[in-house]
């Protein structure tokens, strides 16, 4: 039991030296990014190819859904952009002070119905997944993708009986991938970048939900110019390309 | 003993007491019973009552015959058995679900067979609720049972048969009544597990009020939009589950001691 005193000495130690911040690199600079999962894609490309143009800066991206973000920038979470998949977190984000400035808006996305392949079914439109003995999985009303399948069900006049109300739209694709259901309420840019393995059905209705994505600099950001430089990149020519190339619509 | 203990203990103590200090301090109490008695809450915790007892139920049915075979058969294999039993402790819940979800759901082999037999299918369901509690809860009652069993060795039950009893009679007049202590404290444990379960339900049962959404579940939908209504349904996840605790803990700690 003697020997036990240094080795919790040492641990102690090795916790203190874990919980300290990292010193900042000397040269290279970090821009800390924290996007909505459904730009994982699309910003992960744009992340590089920002890092070609800026020599010494690397973008380290933390992908969530928007609300599990603006909780955890609200917490004192440590960033320099946030990029949300709808206006409400922004609205939350900006109520919590957390934002430096007005956010803008970079894209916008609109929802899917997402369908096994080659559409087993035969799955036309919205009012389509409304019959019985259908498997539909959506997203719950309390995320983006949730509320916006619901405004489509109340413009539309469509009402499903959901199988399940899923917490973000990757779960939702996944069910449809496993064949576990039969079609889900997806974004647009999902569906097209799991486009080999469920197809897409696009829907008029659609159009009755779409979602704003808004871009912001985060306030104390340890990197405030980097942080400017980045929104101004989205909002750039190549940004819009890159986002229109996955799906996403213009603002 | 030694004080060098002391340190550690309190910070392991401080390691479990402090976080739900935490929550306590952040929740809103005079909110606490509107927000608890909504009706999505109240549904939740109804659909984590029914099925976690439904699990623990299960868990008994299935896991006390496995912990016997566990713990008194000599053919070969059972230690590797054993291992395969605890799997379900050390995998990630949703790694669990996923698993379920490709055993039994619509393109499953069993699931398959499911839907060919039934017309229904498992996934979405809340039967499939209750497996994937099940298989998350199952080895905390098998563990209990088959420590105690060793513990107490087989002597009683060789005298037993050496005096004539049948292996049924044995089981059931010798075994069994070895078992009890045990079986309180793995009955108590799995019912906790089960009602905490998160991951594998998420993944494979899905959620859906009052059909797949269990009290966790709820709690993680209600953490998007409000805070304090998540943490005050994290609350009473937490009452419940040490109300559960302290009712059944005499016979928990027997099952400790024996």
């Amino acid at each position: 039991m003697r020997k036990l005193a240094p080795v919790l000495l040492a641990l102690a130690l090795a916790a203190t030296a874990c919980g300290s911040e990292a010193a900042p690199q000397e040269g290279g600079r970090t821009l800390t990014v924290f996007a909505a999962a459904s730009l994982t894609e699309s910003f992960g490309t744009l992340g590089k190819r920002f890092e070609a143009q800026n020599s010494g800066v690397t973008v380290k991206f933390s992908f969530e859904g928007s609300s599990a973000l603006v909780q955890k920038l609200t917490q004192g979470a440590k960033a320099d952009v946030f990029a949300s998949a709808d206006q409400a977190n922004m609205d939350k984000a900006a109520k919590g002070e957390v934002l430096d400035g007005q956010p803008s808006v970079f894209a916008t996305n609109r929802l899917a119905i997402a369908v096994g392949k080659g559409n087993p079914l035969g799955i036309k439109g919205l009012a389509d997944l409304a019959q019985d003995g259908l498997t539909v999985v959506v997203c719950a009303p309390q995320v983006p993708c949730g509320s916006a399948a619901k405004k489509v069900q109340q413009s539309s006049g469509v009402t499903l009986k959901p199988a399940s109300e899923e917490q973000d739209v990757k779960s939702v694709l996944a069910k449809v991938q496993s064949g576990d259901a039969d079609a889900g309420l997806v974004y647009v840019t999902d569906a097209t970048s799991a486009a080999a393995k469920v197809d897409k059905v696009d829907f008029p209705e659609a159009a009755g939900a779409i979602n704003d994505y808004p871009i912001a600099v985060v306030k104390d950001a340890p990197q405030a110019r980097l942080a400017g430089l980045f929104r101004d990149f989205v909002l750039g020519a190549e940004g819009k390309n890159e986002l229109a190339k996955a799906g996403f619509g213009a603002p | 003993m030694p004080w060098v203990l002391w340190p550690p203990a309190i910070c392991a103590l401080a390691l479990v007491v402090l976080p739900v200090v935490g929550l306590l301090v952040r929740s809103d109490l005079t909110r606490f019973p509107s927000l608890i008695t909504s009706t999505s809450s109240l549904n939740a915790l109804k659909l984590s009552l029914i099925t976690a007892g439904l699990s623990t139920v299960a868990c008994v049915l299935l896991g006390v015959p496995l912990a016997v075979v566990l713990a008194r058969s000599g053919a070969r294999g059972v230690r590797v058995l054993r291992a395969v039993v605890l799997l379900p402790l050390v995998l990630p819940p949703v790694v669990g679900g996923l698993a379920l979800l490709y055993l039994l759901g619509r393109k499953g082999f069993l699931g398959i067979l499911v839907t060919t037999l039934t017309g229904e299918q498992v996934p979405f369901t809340t039967a499939a609720v209750v497996i994937a509690q099940t298989f998350v809860a199952m080895p905390f009652l098998v563990v209990s049972l088959e420590g105690a069993l060793r513990g107490a060795g087989d002597r009683y039950e060789r005298v037993a048969s050496t005096l004539g009893a049948k292996p049924w009679t044995v089981f059931r007049r010798v075994t069994l009544p070895l078992l009890l202590p045990a079986l309180g404290s793995g009955i108590v444990l799995s019912f906790a597990r089960a009602l905490g379960e998160f991951g594998a339900t998420i993944t494979f049962a899905g959620s859906l009020e009052g059909v797949t959404r269990t009290l966790p579940l709820e709690v993680y939908t209600q953490a998007e939009v409000d805070v304090d209504s998540a943490v005050a349904l994290a609350l009473l996840l937490i009452l419940v589950a040490v109300a559960v605790i302290a009712l059944a803990r005499p016979r928990a700690l027997e099952g400790v001691r024996s």
